[in-house]
């Protein structure tokens, strides 16, 4: 007997079960991207430490009353106006008085502290205080050689956000979101002037950019404190 | 002459369907890839508000959502409701949530679970400043407030 040549398999099925698993997965894919502004929140205070005295032209205060008004440095403000705000408190263009001092970093007298630190260091070795110095100096210095002297905001400067129980949740993330644009502007400012790329393209992941990404840091730190909660306004 | 006559009717031919299987395949690779199973059903209705300053959250399996805003059942009332998972919570409950999902991952990854807060843009602060408060407590401090991509001065 002759045989017969072998049959094929019906193929035609195949588009069916794959119809089936297809939608299934349709149905249950998430294809959102989440997006949003990261905060890091500060730790828990145990109730007993007391804060040490800031001077008030080191404080950016933004307030934000029931009603979403905005009281930023004791005047009423429109929120459009709150960016501009935030980068003059920055970088205090006009030495206002009610402004923070900003003082200049010169290599010299970043090298001198480093040395002084170095020579307490080996006398006292398990200061943990002067080693966290140390690196802070030496983080100061190497800013100093990728983008020269700068102007440093003083340690305690910050801008403190205040908001009451009865505040929109739009109009807190509106506020977060215009102070975050200010630091974010002045970045990139200062990375296209010296790097010729904005800040935003840098990459943390890429070894060449980490030392960039620490200096500009280093010149604008983001200092954005949220207050204790207290009812400000009562209501 | 006879050579080229055609012999009976031949209607046009039908369209091949061999490589059906193939595109249907493609298509099924391509959503089986981009596939993250649906956690939780939402239970609060939330339009997010807008902001221009964003980033992205980078792992989706490390990020824990809480999510504030009115029920969509109106049979809870129409006050602003948490919801952890699949359930809705009182504020108190957010610590031990944080603890029992920081137990489920491992050890490397436990520094960086973050926690988002998708909050409906009309919810009053004072219930978002709780969840903060209870997020600190339980050393959740990474979060981050999901937003739309958007200009921050048309959310008032």
């Amino acid at each position: 007997m002759a045989r017969r040549p072998l049959q094929e398999i019906n193929a035609g099925s195949m588009a069916d079960i794959a119809f089936l698993l297809l939608i299934f997965f349709l149905v249950t894919t998430t294809m959102d991207q989440d997006i949003g502004i990261l905060r890091q929140l500060p730790p828990p205070v145990p109730e007993d430490l007391e804060t040490p005295p800031v001077k008030k032209r080191n404080v950016y205060e933004v307030l934000v009353n029931s009603r979403n008004q905005l009281l930023v440095e004791g005047e009423r403000m429109d929120i459009a106006d709150l960016k501009e705000g935030a980068k003059m408190f920055y970088t205090n263009p006009n030495k206002d008085p009610d402004l923070p001092i900003l003082t200049r970093q010169t290599r010299g007298a970043v090298e001198e502290n480093i040395t002084l630190l170095q020579q307490a260091l080996v006398k006292d070795p398990k200061n943990k205080q002067l080693e966290t110095d140390l690196k802070k100096w030496k983080g100061k210095l190497s800013a100093i050689e990728l983008i020269g002297e700068y102007d440093e905001l003083p340690t305690s400067a910050l801008i403190s956000l205040q908001n009451d129980r009865g505040t929109k949740y739009a109009m807190y993330i509106s506020v977060q979101n215009e102070l975050s644009a200010a630091i974010n502007e002045l970045r990139n400012e200062l990375a296209q002037d010296k790097f010729g790329v904005a800040y935003s393209e840098l990459n943390p992941s890429v070894a060449e950019d980490k030392p960039k990404i620490k200096a500009i840091r280093a010149v604008y730190p983001q200092r954005i404190s949220e207050a204790e909660p207290k009812d400000i306004s009562g209501n | 002459m006879s050579k080229f006559t055609r012999k009976g009717k031949k209607g046009t031919p039908a369209v091949s369907t061999a490589s059906l299987p193939d595109i249907i395949f493609m298509l099924l690779f391509f959503f089986m890839v981009v596939t993250v199973m649906r956690q939780d059903d939402p239970k609060v209705s939330i339009s997010k508000p807008n902001a221009t300053e964003t980033e992205k959250l980078e792992k989706k399996s490390l990020v824990d959502y809480i999510n504030v805003g009115t029920p969509i059942d109106t049979r809870f009332g129409t006050e602003p409701k948490i919801q952890l998972d699949d359930a809705f919570a009182e504020v108190v409950d957010i610590q031990f949530w944080i603890k029992e999902n920081r137990d489920r991952r491992d050890e490397a990854e436990k520094p960086l679970i973050t926690t988002s807060l998708k909050v409906d843009s009309d919810v009053k602060m004072g219930v978002v400043t709780d969840i903060k408060q209870e997020l600190r407590e339980a050393q959740a401090l990474k979060i981050n407030y999901s937003v739309n991509k958007g200009s921050a001065l048309d959310n008032n």
